[in-house]
């Protein structure tokens, strides 16, 4: 189960130009990430960052230039290999911990693994039959967190990810991140504290 | 046993769990001797057999304005006393007297059947318990809508309260828009002269029916503060708060989930 | 369900089945939870309907026969109202990304969450015409007539409304202007709706032909709705 098996994956985007409400909000913007290879994507507030993720998320279409993943699966679009979380947790309050974690596996499709397990790795495995209502953010957050857990997808797309997090928890996010490079996949992620892990930086928008 | 006594729910519960099964056989025995009597009853000369609903249809009818009322010193209590059990009081009532306005508006059907010819016919009085039944149900579906029982229960006791000013002048603009349309109702309840063979079951079936009441609305409202307790503890659970002490007191579930709800 | 690909059959449909299935689940189950708004669309409903008669009078000859398109008019306002927060709820907590990124076509997720609006809030609707039928002096007949079209009419309505509640998450804007937008689009079944139900209980037409052109709007509509709603949730994202 060592599960992504993509011996060498690169994900890279050229020339990414993006328009948001008329407004460019960046030009020229080139980024590469390996396998293995976590990228923070940093810059003052407004400069894209949010924007880059949900380029390569499909979320949002370049006004110019484009993102390929090379080495990932051949049948899958490139959108159907990533994890996008973002700012909104994407969670339904009046369903219960379980529930939430498993429409999404279901929904998502793919290799899965136990939802329990996963639960358990983020600490809120005596919430299970829980509502999701009766979570703080932070354990919100944790929920989100398992999700990228029990479906296994090789490019994770994080936005803030360590927000509302307490020490404990940026902690334990931090050991996930590594399993996961270790295992072979690809992070980038938009931050403004350090993310806890060996990344590289890329700044867009100028300095600060 | 004084309403500062009752404020605990834990008191309370603790007295209604001795109370409620003298009040379901006071319940039972009267409604057996009351439906006894009304069995016994003789026939209208006019209506036949089927006068008999009365002694159910009445009761239910009774009640379903009387709840009302209990729900609007409820909703009081909450608004003005800040009693602590008074939105428990309010949101127990509600389905129960949902349930006695659809047995009245039923019952009221199937009486019409045999004198109108219809089941349905928008008489005054069958029009203006069909109004008040949707009130009912339009207060169910706002303690359903919000989650949190404490935020509901105020927007409820509002409307509570709005509804009970409103009831008299829907009433008259009822009665007014009937008369209107149809100059003649074709049935005239009660009258004033109630022979006495009629009117001694009807009262005790009257009292039996309310009886019945006080007996669900108790239970109603134990299941209610204990399900309000399991909530609590889901809170605690969720947030990890160890809460062997918390439960036991039980009169600081408030703060319990305020606490839940700021972690 | 392993991420390796079956040999001749692209594995992209096998987990669609699940992965709408599970949308429809979770659907339901919201809507049937607390919070949910399943039933405040038939309570809804049932008010409409009892508003009516203070309107034209509490004559019964005149409200049964009216009572086809009072039905169909309180069923049309309930069912588009509720649809309001189709897509708004997920939107609004990012679920809406996810869908859009994951291998289920959109289309086919847009389908599905229609399809477990009307069963959650289409079908009671259905349901409790009986009931409203008996308000309005309708006969047995008449009442099923009615039960019957809107059987046949509801997914219609529920179908084109979706392509509102798409435009409401487009526009960040939703309540009174979607309706404006959706009813217009909803007339076409009202006529057909009201004509079939009137057929059978005055005549002078067939059931047979109007109830067939509602079956075919409600057909129509369950490919058109989806694919304009999508589209419009495409254009949308942001």
């Amino acid at each position: 189960m060592s599960g992504l098996n993509q011996g060498d994956m690169r994900l890279s985007g050229h020339g990414l130009r993006c328009v948001r409400g008329g407004r460019e909000v960046f030009a020229g913007l080139d980024f590469a990430a390996g396998s293995g290879e976590a990228v923070a994507v940093v810059g003052r507030n407004g400069s894209g960052k949010t924007s880059l993720l949900r380029l390569i998320a499909g979320l949002l279409v370049p006004a110019d230039g484009s993102i390929t993943l090379e080495g990932g699966h051949s049948e899958l679009t490139l959108p159907e290999q990533c994890h996008y979380l973002g700012h909104r947790d994407a969670l339904k309050p009046a369903l219960s911990v379980a529930e939430n974690l498993t429409f999404w596996a279901d929904f998502l499709g793919g290799e899965r693994f136990d939802a329990a397990e996963s639960l358990a790795k983020v600490g809120l495995d005596h919430a299970i039959h829980l509502p999701a209502g009766f979570l703080s953010a932070g354990q919100r957050r944790r929920l989100s967190l398992a999700r990228l857990l029990t479906i296994r997808r090789p490019v994770w797309l994080l936005d803030e990810p360590t927000n509302a997090l307490d020490v404990a928890g940026q902690d334990m996010f931090a050991g996930l991140m590594r399993e996961h490079l270790a295992a072979g996949g690809v992070i980038v992620a938009a931050t403004h504290a350090p993310l806890g892990i060996e990344s590289r930086e890329l700044r867009i928008g100028g300095v600060a | 046993m004084t309403l500062i006594d009752l404020a605990n729910p834990t008191r309370f519960l603790a007295l209604t769990a001795r109370v409620l099964p003298w009040l379901a056989a006071a319940t039972i025995i009267l409604l057996t001797i009351g439906l006894y009597q009304a069995a016994l009853a003789p026939d209208d000369y006019q209506q036949g057999a089927t006068v008999k609903i009365m002694f159910i249809h009445v009761p239910n009818a009774w009640l379903s304005m009387f709840v009302w009322g209990v729900m609007s010193i409820a909703s009081l209590g909450t608004l003005v006393w800040r009693h602590p059990l008074a939105d428990v009081a309010a949101k127990a009532a509600a389905p129960i007297g949902a349930a006695f306005t659809f047995l009245a508006l039923l019952t009221g059907s199937l009486w019409g059947r045999p004198m109108w010819g219809t089941y349905w016919e928008w008489d005054a009085r069958l029009t203006s318990v069909l109004i008040l039944f949707l009130m009912y149900l339009g207060l169910m579906a706002l303690w359903r809508a919000v989650d949190d029982p404490s935020r509901a229960a105020r927007a409820a006791a509002v409307l509570t309260l709005v509804g009970a000013i409103n009831l008299p002048i829907i009433k008259f603009s009822v009665d007014w828009w009937n008369t209107l349309h149809q100059p003649a109702s074709v049935m005239r309840m009660g009258g004033s002269a109630l022979d006495k063979s009629f009117l001694i079951p009807l009262l005790v079936m009257a009292v039996a029916f309310t009886l019945l009441f006080v007996t669900l609305h108790l239970a109603a409202m134990r299941n209610e503060i204990l399900r309000r307790r399991v909530r609590s503890l889901q809170m605690m659970q969720a947030s990890r708060i160890a809460f062997s002490s918390e439960v036991a007191v039980g009169s600081r579930e408030d703060n319990a989930s305020k606490e839940a709800g700021a972690a | 369900m392993a991420v390796a690909g079956g040999d001749c059959f692209p594995n992209r449909w096998k987990p669609s089945m699940t992965a709408l299935a599970a949308l429809i689940r979770r659907d339901i189950r919201i809507a049937l939870r607390v919070g949910g708004g399943a039933l405040i669309g038939v309570l809804f409903f049932l008010t409409v309907v009892v508003l009516m008669p203070f309107a034209v009078g509490p004559d019964l000859a005149l409200l049964s026969r009216l009572g086809p398109a009072i039905l169909w008019l309180g069923a049309l306002l309930a069912s588009l109202l509720t649809l309001d927060r189709l897509f708004m709820a997920d939107h609004e907590d990012g679920s809406l990304d996810l869908i859009t990124m994951s291998r289920t076509p959109l289309e086919l997720a847009c389908a599905a969450k229609a399809l477990a609006h009307w069963l959650a809030a289409g079908l009671p609707l259905i349901v409790a015409t009986p009931v409203l039928g008996l308000l309005l002096n309708l006969d047995m007949v008449a009442t099923a007539a009615v039960a019957l079209t809107l059987l046949a009419g509801t997914p219609a309505l529920t179908f084109t409304g979706m392509i509102g509640a798409a435009l409401a998450v487009t526009l960040h804007r939703g309540g009174l202007l979607m309706a404006v937008l959706v009813l217009p689009l909803s007339i076409p079944v009202l006529i057909f709706g009201v004509a079939a139900s009137q057929a059978v209980i005055v005549g002078p037409m067939t059931f047979g032909a109007p109830f067939s052109i509602l079956c075919a709007l409600s057909l129509v509509s369950l490919v058109i709705g989806p694919f304009a709603a999508a589209a419009s949730l495409r254009h949308g994202l942001d």
